[in-house]
């Protein structure tokens, strides 16, 4: 079995599942094919298909295997894989811009991170110190900066219920990158605000984790009683969805803390705007079609 | 008619057959672990296949009923009483308004299910009855049993009968040394042939780290094959680009300490994962306990069906001769 960054890889999660890893390599084009081939599964309702995860460049699909066997299976992806083919460029995603206040270098996750030092690749530093280094920043603030320069894309989700796994919007070279804890931490802030890999999350509740933690968002993406409005109304237990673009906005303790208080009056919303985005035309004009996003969520 | 928890135990939850369809937004399946002794309960007190049942681990629960019912308890080897007095295990018994179920010493096994005839009516949150605690939803108001919480146990129980006994040649034994299948694959390319090797060879130790989440092993190290990372992935030798994760798949940060994913598993992540465990074989690892030992064995494709086919096929022949 080899791994290269183009060939399509098929193999079994145990008797129930099968994984499909597109490239080992994370990229739009390969992401939006991820989606389209987990969108026409979804579509062709195939009986014995339980469970359809799109992925960042790949996916899952959980399989009855008393109903449908599990090499069957791979034989519709691999069909339909050749059917749906490369990312065509007219393709237009429905999608929203979020706005997601964010505090970076926020003294929640800091204590947290200041804990599990041993289980981090650099035990003297902080986690956002270590991830300027390694980018090549000269300064944690131009780091910083940079974290919420531009929006990113929810490529996943899962880990626990409502996590996006967030993408920058930015061409490759300027893509911060970081490794995941050497281990994993067993302790991590409700809300933490956190990167590994390639990609940015908010851990919707407290628990393990491996991301390096970089900040706190105030708002909740988790609600599982469905208390604030943004919940109620759309009746999810999670606020975010495949697709979504959120722009991450640096906010002080001020204005973290007002946020926090709207929460626990129940009355916060997120402020967002629906939106189109086309990853080709992204991919021709990273920073005009960001700046031009912008412009709908706050203009 | 309820039950009242006068002890809760240890960890003691709301389970069914879980939460399917909701793990692209990162709701695992969660449900009992051990499926095997989950279903038998309920064939034994004579219910629907999906109904909801408590699954305790290490201690049981006492419990206090306040209606005449028909109750069984399945899974771990542990003296259960009524009032005192002993009763069989895998088999279903009458129980009396005022009556108590209680638990001795676990004596092999990790985790005992009490089936009730009925089923324990919790809300069903998005289309289950089972408990994730993790984010405390589901079950009884998202969380594990307290003392002083009543249960409403549900009406439509099918044919609620005492003195159905499981065979005693099918109640499953819970070996020193547990043995699972593991097919091996998804990013087992990562480890080298001799750390894959040395993985199917070790006996692995169950660490104090252990629960419905996941299953963290001591026993041996294991090395990555160096590579230039894929974008995406980081730089550290046992990160890929964030994915999926199977229910029972395994993972080894940093080369130590394998953890298996069990039902209330994080469904992606970017760890490297060299297989996963049979579906049926979940069972196993659910009655391990914190210092048993488990063994891997690896298995094809085929292999892994067979060992499905096998135990869902006595299964089936169980329920049969239970109706």
């Amino acid at each position: 079995m080899t791994a290269t960054e183009t060939e399509t890889r098929y193999d079994h999660g145990g008797d129930e599942f099968v994984y499909v890893e597109l490239s080992a390599a994370m990229s739009l084009p390969v992401h939006f094919r991820s989606l389209a081939i987990t969108r026409r599964l979804a579509e062709e309702a195939i009986p014995g298909v339980e469970e359809i995860a799109p992925s960042n460049a790949s996916y899952m699909v959980r399989v009855d295997p008393d109903r449908l066997h599990p090499r069957d299976l791979v034989r519709e992806l691999q069909r339909i894989e050749d059917e749906v083919g490369e990312l065509s460029d007219d393709l237009v995603v429905a999608t929203r811009i979020v706005d997601v206040p964010i505090m970076l270098n926020d003294p929640w996750t800091h204590e947290v991170l200041m804990k599990f030092r041993d289980r981090h690749q650099d035990p003297n530093g902080t986690d956002l110190d270590y991830g300027a280094r390694i980018n090549g920043y000269s300064s944690t603030e131009d780091f910083i900066d940079a974290l919420a320069a531009s929006p990113y894309l929810v490529t996943m989700m899962g880990f626990v219920p409502g996590l996006p796994w967030c993408f920058q919007l930015v061409p490759r070279e300027r893509q911060v990158e970081v490794p995941k804890y050497v281990r994993p931490r067993t302790e991590t802030p409700e809300r933490a605000f956190g990167f590994g890999g390639a990609f940015a999350v908010i851990y919707p509740v407290k628990g393990a984790g491996g991301y390096q933690l970089f900040g706190s968002a105030p708002a909740p993406i988790f609600d599982g009683e469905q208390r604030l409005p943004d919940f109620a109304e759309n009746d999810s237990v999670v606020f975010f969805q495949h697709g979504d673009v959120i722009n991450y906005r640096r906010v002080d303790r001020e204005e973290y803390d007002d946020v926090r208080a709207q929460v626990d009056a129940g009355t916060w919303r997120y402020s967002y705007k629906e939106l189109e985005f086309s990853p080709s035309r992204f991919l021709a004009d990273p920073d005009g079609t960001n700046a031009a996003m912008k412009e709908v969520l706050y203009g | 008619m309820t039950i009242r928890v006068q002890d809760p135990g240890l960890e003691t939850t709301v389970q069914d057959t879980g939460r399917l369809g909701y793990y692209s937004i990162g709701f695992p399946p969660s449900g009992a672990l051990d499926s095997f002794a989950y279903h038998v309960g309920n064939a034994l007190v004579g219910n629907e296949p999906g109904a909801a049942a408590l699954e305790a681990v290490y201690l049981g629960p006492t419990l206090e009923f306040t209606e005449d019912t028909v109750i069984a308890v399945t899974g771990a080897e542990i003296p259960a009483f009524v009032d005192g007095e002993e009763i069989p295990t895998w088999e279903s018994v009458a129980v009396s308004s005022g009556s108590v179920l209680s638990f001795g010493q676990l004596r092999g096994g990790a985790r005992p299910y009490v089936a009730v005839a009925g089923g324990i009516d919790v809300p069903l949150y998005y289309g289950s009855r089972s408990t994730y605690t993790l984010v405390g939803i589901g079950g009884f108001q998202g969380r594990a049993l307290r003392a002083g919480d009543e249960l409403a146990i549900g009406s439509d129980a099918r044919d609620p009968k005492a003195g159905r006994r499981l065979d005693a040649g099918d109640v499953p034994v819970h070996p020193s040394t547990a043995e699972v299948h593991l097919l091996v694959g998804l990013h087992s390319y990562r480890l080298t042939d001799d750390s894959l090797a040395r993985f199917t060879d070790t006996e692995w130790k169950v660490t104090p780290d252990a629960n419905r989440v996941g299953y963290r092993f001591r026993g041996a190290e294991l090395e990555f094959v160096p590579r230039e990372q894929p974008f995406g992935a980081g730089s550290d030798p046992a990160n890929v680009t964030d994915c999926g994760y199977p229910v029972g798949s395994v993972q080894v940060p940093g080369g130590v300490e394998p953890i298996v994913l069990l039902q209330d598993a994080v469904t992606g992540g970017g760890y490297a994962t060299l297989g996963t465990v049979v579906s049926v074989d979940r069972d196993r690892l659910a009655q391990t306990k914190t210092g048993d030992k488990t063994r891997f064995v690896a298995v094809d494709l085929d292999g892994a069906l067979e060992v499905r086919k096998d135990r869902l096929d006595a299964l089936d022949r169980i329920r049969s001769a239970l109706s």
